[in-house]
């Protein structure tokens, strides 16, 4: 449902189907809906048969990235000589994404599960849960759901009865976006600072405490419970578009729009439709003037390409743009674009763990550039220098923080020119007030 | 941090440093403390907190791991990591003060300094920002009188910190007084819920 509001006919809801509903919350609510089914289904599956079905699914990673789930967990060693661990990405810190925080909120157990069956299908004994730590409603939630799941024996070292050892520990962060980034993540849960790893290793060899690691988003996990149940190949059929981009997905709209929410919707779903027929279109008397469809770390669309978009993998990037985590953010024709492109910058400078010197000279000499501009002091070279400085922030720092800066600065300053122009070589009269 | 806080940890930081040194800081910090008139913070990890820690640490395979949950412990007891807090975590976990004070400074959200009684965070980052999250910053800098950005009011009850994403961008503008999350605030709506917590 495009929560807070009441669900609309045009959704497809799997993952939001409680979303409201207090008692699915409960472990009593849950399995009235069916829930534990299918984590007692795939617990008697080989853990081939669960890597196979979700291979099939053709679920993709929805924290960002978009790598297929089954075959991010083959990649773990099949011959378990360590420990094998599952970390759970519940950091979700990027602006103008607020999914997963429904999820924890609403279905708490309908995670936990997703968690399990990755588990077993992974080998891993031990789950990370690892929850932003301005989270503190989903954690309290989180805590008592998981609680409720041990004292009924869904987790522990005997599983469902089923003789596997399962268990989910919740791993509070402390205020970091990088932490989302899977490396940092790791880190932070081992004790240190949140700074990203150089790969390789990768995290299937080398991850937490050392030992070989998955990887996954709230969302993602959240989807393998419903996948098991239902079957790979009926999840594969929810796809409107594009064969590689399979299931449902839940976009958060936010920003200038009349009915921001999380709206659960087919790939491939028109993002016009999505805006205008299930967020309500713009407010009263406002037009739209541009949209960030993945969070805030993808390129800006003009409003006439945000038109006609697909909301899938290949539907983005055909439109010089990314899915990413499904955060769609709506700026109308009141938004100053030089203010708001210089507060996302800002983010990322504050949010940079300054390891690379592209990444935490670049952001911040972006900041202090759009500031002068905006004080009316910018000089005419300026935006030259910018893209220039994002071309020097792009695909080489150890992770893509700064990469994400440079992407809404580059579309921006490409595909609204005048509006920086009109700052520049008027002096302190053009300056924002 | 006091310059007491050096005495005793033997400087560089990383991991694995000596346990005894960290406790010799602790004790160290404590004196200067008072000695200065400064209030002495109880011990954190004394034997509730310490069965607390040991319920922690048996869920990670390092000592380490539990780093970040100890750091918030001694939060929630004190309202600040102090370098005495720092120190105390150290010592428990057989870690350097340095090594635990560069893991505090990464985090955002643990305090480094007292803060007021309620603190309260403003998500300003963009989705939010064009809903008039900065106009909800000022209302709560008046209605506080805190005044300034990371001053703390001079009745000491209120600190006021603009925030980035919080998570909740599609309830803007959300923000955090201490550990409650508050969805949809606005300009108009800062007075009553400032009432609320006074
Ligand atoms: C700077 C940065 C921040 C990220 N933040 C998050 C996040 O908050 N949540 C998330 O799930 N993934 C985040 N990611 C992506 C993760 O690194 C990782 O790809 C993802 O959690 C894998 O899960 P998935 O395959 O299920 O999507 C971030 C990546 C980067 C580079
Ligand atoms: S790109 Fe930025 S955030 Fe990523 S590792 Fe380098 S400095 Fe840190
Ligand atoms: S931008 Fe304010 S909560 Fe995300």
């Amino acid at each position: 449902m495009g929560f807070p509001h009441p669900p609309h006919p045009r959704e497809t809801q799997v993952l939001s189907r409680w979303f409201g509903d207090a008692e699915a919350r409960t472990y009593a609510g849950w399995i009235k809906r069916g829930g534990y089914a299918a984590l007692e289904q795939a617990l008697g599956m080989t853990r081939e048969q669960v890597i196979e079905e979700v291979k099939t699914s053709g679920l993709r990673g929805r924290g960002g990235a978009g790598f297929p789930a089954g075959v991010k967990w083959s990649f773990m060693p099949r011959q378990k000589t360590k420990a094998h661990y599952l970390c759970c990405n519940a950091d979700e810190s990027e602006p103008g994404t607020f999914k997963d925080r429904e999820i924890m909120r609403w279905t708490p157990h309908q995670l936990l599960e997703g968690c399990a069956i990755a588990a077993y299908a992974i080998q891993a004994e031990q789950v990370f849960l690892y929850i932003r730590g301005e989270f503190t409603e989903p954690l309290r939630i989180m805590q008592a759901a998981l609680d409720e799941a041990y004292a009924r024996g869904v987790l522990g070292a005997n599983a469902m009865g089923k003789g596997v050892r399962i268990d989910i520990t919740i791993h509070r962060g402390a205020g970091a976006y990088i932490c989302g980034e899977e490396t940092a993540l790791m880190n932070s849960i081992e004790g240190k600072r949140g700074n990203p790893r150089i790969r390789p290793p990768f995290p299937a060899a080398v991850g937490v405490f050392g030992c070989p690691t998955t990887i996954n988003n709230v969302e993602t996990l959240s989807s393998v419970p419903h996948i098991i149940a239902r079957g790979g190949a009926w999840y594969k059929g929810l796809s409107l578009s594009s064969p590689k981009s399979t299931g449902t997905k839940l976009f958060s709209i936010c920003g200038t729009v009349a009915r921001p929410g999380n709206y659960e919707v087919t790939m491939g779903f028109p993002l016009k439709e999505l805006l205008l027929d299930l967020a309500g279109g713009m407010r009263p008397g406002r037009t739209l003037k541009a949209v960030i469809p993945g969070g805030s770390s993808v390129p800006i669309l003009t409003a006439e390409e945000a038109m006609d978009t697909l909301l899938d993998y290949e539907g983005c990037v055909a439109k010089g743009t990314m899915l990413g985590s499904g955060g769609m953010i709506v700026l109308d024709d009141s938004v100053d674009m030089v203010y708001q492109v210089m507060r996302l910058a800002r983010f990322y400078a504050h949010e940079s763990c300054a390891q690379c010197t592209q990444c935490r000279e670049g952001t911040a000499w972006t900041v202090k550039i759009l500031q002068r501009i905006l004080g009316g002091e910018g000089r005419p070279a300026d935006l030259d220098v910018l893209l220039d400085l994002s071309e020097q922030m792009t695909g080489r720092t150890i992770c893509v923080l700064s990469d994400s800066c440079a992407a809404p600065v580059v579309s921006a300053i490409r595909k609204f020119r005048p509006e920086f122009e009109r700052y520049l070589g008027h002096g302190k009269a053009a300056a924002r007030a | 941090m006091s310059a007491a806080d050096g005495a005793g940890t033997g400087g560089a930081g990383g991991a694995g440093g000596s346990g005894a040194g960290a406790r010799t800081g602790a004790a160290a910090t404590a004196r200067a403390r008072a000695e200065h008139g400064v209030a002495v913070l109880p011990a954190v990890f004394g034997d509730e907190g310490r069965r607390k820690l040991d319920a922690i640490l048996a869920r990670y395979p390092a000592k380490s791991g539990a780093l970040l949950p100890a750091l918030w412990m001694v939060q929630e007891a004190h309202g600040w990591v102090s370098p005495e807090g720092m120190a105390e975590v150290a010592a428990v976990l057989g870690l350097t003060p340095a090594y635990v004070k560069g893991v505090v400074t990464f985090y955002t959200m643990y305090h480094q300094h007292p803060v007021g009684k309620y603190f309260v965070q403003v998500c300003t980052t963009t989705p939010c920002n064009v809903c008039g999250a900065e106009d909800v910053v000022a209302a709560f800098l008046k209605a506080t009188g805190a005044g300034a950005l990371g001053a703390t009011s001079p009745d000491g009850l209120w600190t006021v910190v603009e925030s980035e994403c919080l998570g909740a961008c599609g309830f803007a503008t959300p923000v955090m007084i201490n550990d409650d999350f508050i969805e949809g605030v606005t300009a108009e709506s800062v007075p009553a819920l400032v009432a609320r917590y006074r």
